[in-house]
């Protein structure tokens, strides 16, 4: 047994409300730079739908994750390594920007420039890739609830898979949101793809994440994930992913995205896993067999033997500790509520989610009839496999009794705990149905809709006596090298090119900047003009309000104000 | 030896070989994150296909072909029964094959990087510029093979060219022997060598990360944290804290 430490999330859909809050929140910390505007570490796709890349679970297509060969083998789905090196100059299935999107910005100055005449001014629509003008006509959202319903539906490569006469039924019924960021797979078929090696999983953690430096953009990666989860800059010419915001996730505070969910839906914490099973796990024959397989590699931290082989494996007591108090392991392996998204690609992934159960609750009211009792409710279970199937198809290879059975604890605890909540006496039998006890329900009740902050997110530090050396100060004066980061701008072979920047001047820069910026797409020095969007709301940059009669425009510095407190526009007296 | 044979077939190498081997281990340290090839595939898919793979697979060949008309003295060719004869056929045969297939990879991406809007907007005057220098070497070099084919061709190159380069590497340069070739071979040696001179300061420097590792490597890497950020041994949870580090 060789024990290994897996940071995992586990979403609780049947509380997202599709705001994309986690989505934005996300884009705003990581993504908001040139060459990743179409990039989306965390997106909320509502399904049925296509999903973003557009049909990316269609793998048939696009050729992510693993596959067992002929001889019982785990391959990777795109074939030898030879034959990936051999299509190195020209990967033959790349996504291209137009199955994301192409990003695209409004031309704002028109409607404060434009001249006088009869109809209101309109900002078009440019191209942020070529500065040129352009159609809209597809983004990261485009059939969001439904949105494009049913031409755009059809193609949802879930939906194909489960038969015709069901998918007409199932449209007029049934919609909920699917979350999805990275999924920190513990059998990572994208680090296999990558022929520098520049994607590792970190030992202590799990996490998963591209060395910037080692990657030299050879995109296998982003056909490798079966997610797409992996993205291309196209400006500085490196995968870049979701980094399960380790740099928050190192000190004990969970993701950007968890820590502004509105719905409180997500639950971080670690699990302890067998890493000398996960070949053999994976490699499971039946795809529907995938589910029981992960969750058999899964170890139990309160059993002696694996806290010690834990403690050799170097593994902190508090890491141990915070495996116990897991809230992902107890959702996976105590209550067995939550599943994995699409277990068939085989790498083992670890955000795991608990499929909706408040669409058949809704439905079932809407007939009339009591939607949280509990005989109505498992009938009603079993009675619309609809969504069931579709669910299936999500998170267990296709097993309808695995979702049904998970959908039946749900909705004994919604029956088990309103008798409580109605002063009646509790229902063993509710709890005894679904093969749980009273307290397993309550238990799971306060996990799952009390949701306190602390017992959602158990996350253990990263080790103080490792910690200086995973601080930016440690390597040195932050300021101590060529060029120096005071001095901001690029290097000579293009942007980000040069030495480490520490992200907090990275961001300084890249907020002054923004806040001034003129640009579409290409670089071009015209007069400076404020993003609003950008503006933090501190100071009041250059060229938010026009210069006065008395004054030159160019009075304010290069760089703009509104980012520190002795710029000369923080106290400038506004006409 | 006059001075301008001189600085054009010693002093020019050298320095151009000195620039090429410095400006890389430059580039590696300074600049490790803008190591990349900088792919265009995101934007644009059917021309790279076709241009891409022409033009990388006939640049492989066309290395290969070098690599055995400069490294290899004639003699040694001779002594294992293939005669001048034979060898220049295949030289000449296969190097104009695959110069073709790499002139038309380049043409396809050229046009590509011009015509469409992203990749054209994603290109930087490092780029254009050194466009403008491999695009030149290939055509000079094409031009050599082409008029080998025809029959035009001056000094053999193996008697020239060759003991030429490889005099460089010895340190016995032998400048006369490049005045001996004729113009076409003292053109594409000297566009050549500029090449090489920018090349580390180039997006070219891609091909010196060919992913040869990848075979042997387990498909996992696992890392710890510690050794990413600094070259110390973990300290123990009984070491001071900022006492000395065994």
């Amino acid at each position: 047994m060789r024990v290994m430490a897996q940071m995992g999330m586990v979403m609780n859909l049947d509380k997202c409300i599709g705001c994309h809050t986690c989505s934005v929140t996300c884009k705003q910390a990581w993504t908001n730079r040139t060459g990743v505007e179409y990039v989306w570490f965390n997106n909320v796709e509502t399904r049925p739908g296509q999903g973003y890349p557009r049909t990316y679970e269609n793998q048939e297509r696009w050729k992510g994750g693993w596959e067992v060969g002929r001889n019982g083998r785990l391959r990777l789905r795109t074939g030898s390594r030879l034959k990936r090196l051999l299509t190195i100059f020209s990967n033959p299935i790349q996504p291209s920007i137009n199955d994301y999107y192409e990003p695209w910005t409004y031309d704002y100055e028109t409607l404060t420039n434009a001249p006088l005449q009869e109809h209101t001014p309109v900002a078009q629509p440019y191209s942020q890739l070529s500065g040129k003008p352009m159609k809209v006509e597809w983004s990261a959202n485009w059939d969001d609830n439904l949105g494009g319903a049913p031409e755009l539906t059809q193609d949802d490569p879930v939906l194909q898979k489960i038969s015709g006469q069901v998918k007409e039924k199932y449209e007029q019924t049934y919609m909920f949101y699917l979350p999805r960021i990275c999924e920190h797979c513990i059998n990572p078929s994208c680090a296999a793809s990558c022929p520098s090696g520049a994607i590792y999983k970190r030992e202590e953690d799990g996490i998963v994440l591209v060395d910037q430096d080692r990657c030299r953009g050879w995109r296998m990666c982003v056909t490798g994930c079966p997610y797409k989860k992996v993205y291309f800059n196209h400006r500085t010419g490196k995968a870049e992913k979701c980094t399960f915001c380790f740099p928050r996730v190192e000190v004990g505070i969970p993701t950007v995205c968890s820590e502004t969910c509105v719905g409180r839906l997500r639950y971080i914490g670690i699990v302890l896993y067998d890493e000398e099973r996960v070949l053999e796990a994976a490699s499971t024959p039946d795809p529907q067999d995938l589910y029981e397989a992960q969750r058999s590699i899964i170890l139990d931290p309160d059993d002696p033997q694996v806290i010690r082989a834990a403690e050799q494996a170097r593994i902190p007591r508090d890491w141990i500790e915070a495996a116990q108090r897991s809230p992902i392991h107890a959702l996976i392996n105590r209550y067995e509520v939550a599943l994995p998204l699409h277990p068939e690609y085989r790498t083992m992934p670890m955000v795991w989610y608990i499929p909706p159960l408040s669409p058949v609750v809704d439905a079932l009211t809407e007939t009339g009839h009591d939607g949280e009792d509990a005989g109505n409710i498992f009938g009603a279970i079993e009675s619309l496999r609809i969504p069931v199937e579709y669910l299936a198809e999500l998170f267990t290879a296709g097993d309808t009794d695995r979702v049904t059975g998970v959908l039946r604890k749900l909705g004994a605890m919604r029956s088990y705990m309103r008798d409580l909540n109605l002063g009646r006496p509790a229902d063993e039998s509710i709890a005894a149905a679904v093969g749980m006890t009273g307290q397993d329900i309550e238990d799971m009740h306060r996990l799952l809709a009390i949701a306190k902050y602390d017992e959602r997110y158990v996350i253990p530090t990263a080790h103080a006596e490792q910690g200086p050396e995973m601080e930016e100060l440690d390597v040195g004066c932050s300021l101590d090298y060529d060029g120096g980061p005071g001095m901001g701008g690029w290097g000579p072979f293009g942007e980000t090119s040069g030495g480490v920047t520490p992200i907090a001047v990275e961001n300084f820069h890249m907020l002054a900047g923004r806040q001034t910026t003129d640009m579409l797409a290409a670089p071009a020095s015209k007069e400076q003009r404020v993003n609003l969007l950008n503006w933090d709301g501190k100071g009041s940059p250059t060229g938010l309000f026009p210069p006065r009669p008395d004054e030159s425009p160019g009075l304010h510095g290069p760089d703009g104000g509104g980012v520190g407190e002795g710029s000369p526009a923080v106290t400038d007296p506004k006409p | 030896m006059s001075v301008p044979e001189v600085l054009l077939w010693v002093v020019l190498p050298y320095v151009s070989l000195a620039i090429f081997i410095g400006g890389h281990i430059w580039r590696y340290r300074y600049d490790k994150f803008g190591w990349t090839t900088r792919s265009s595939q995101l934007y644009e898919r059917r021309l790279q296909r076709w241009g891409s793979p022409l033009f990388h697979f006939g640049i492989l060949f066309v290395l290969v072909g070098h690599v055995i008309g400069l490294g290899i003295p004639e003699s040694w060719t001779e002594a294992v029964g293939i005669t001048e004869e034979m060898y220049h056929v295949a030289a000449i045969g296969i190097g104009a094959i695959a110069g073709f297939g790499t002139l038309v990879g380049m043409a396809i991406l050229i046009y590509r990087r011009r015509t469409v809007g992203p990749v054209f907007s994603a290109t930087t005057r490092n780029d254009k510029f050194m466009y403008l220098v491999l695009a030149l070497t290939i055509l000079l070099g094409l031009s050599n093979t082409v008029l080998g084919v025809l029959g035009h061709e001056g000094a053999d190159y193996r008697d020239t060219v060759s003991p030429w380069f490889r005099s460089i590497f010895y340190f016995q340069p032998q400048p006369e022997l490049m005045t001996a070739a004729g113009l076409g071979f003292q053109l594409h040696a000297l566009s050549a060598l500029v090449l090489f001179a920018i090349w580390p300061f180039t997006r070219l420097v891609h091909a010196f990360s060919a992913p040869i590792g990848y075979f042997t490597r387990p498909y996992i890497v696992y890392r710890s944290r510690n050794r990413q950020l600094g070259n110390r041994a973990t300290p123990r949870g009984w070491d001071r804290v900022g006492g000395p580090r065994r």
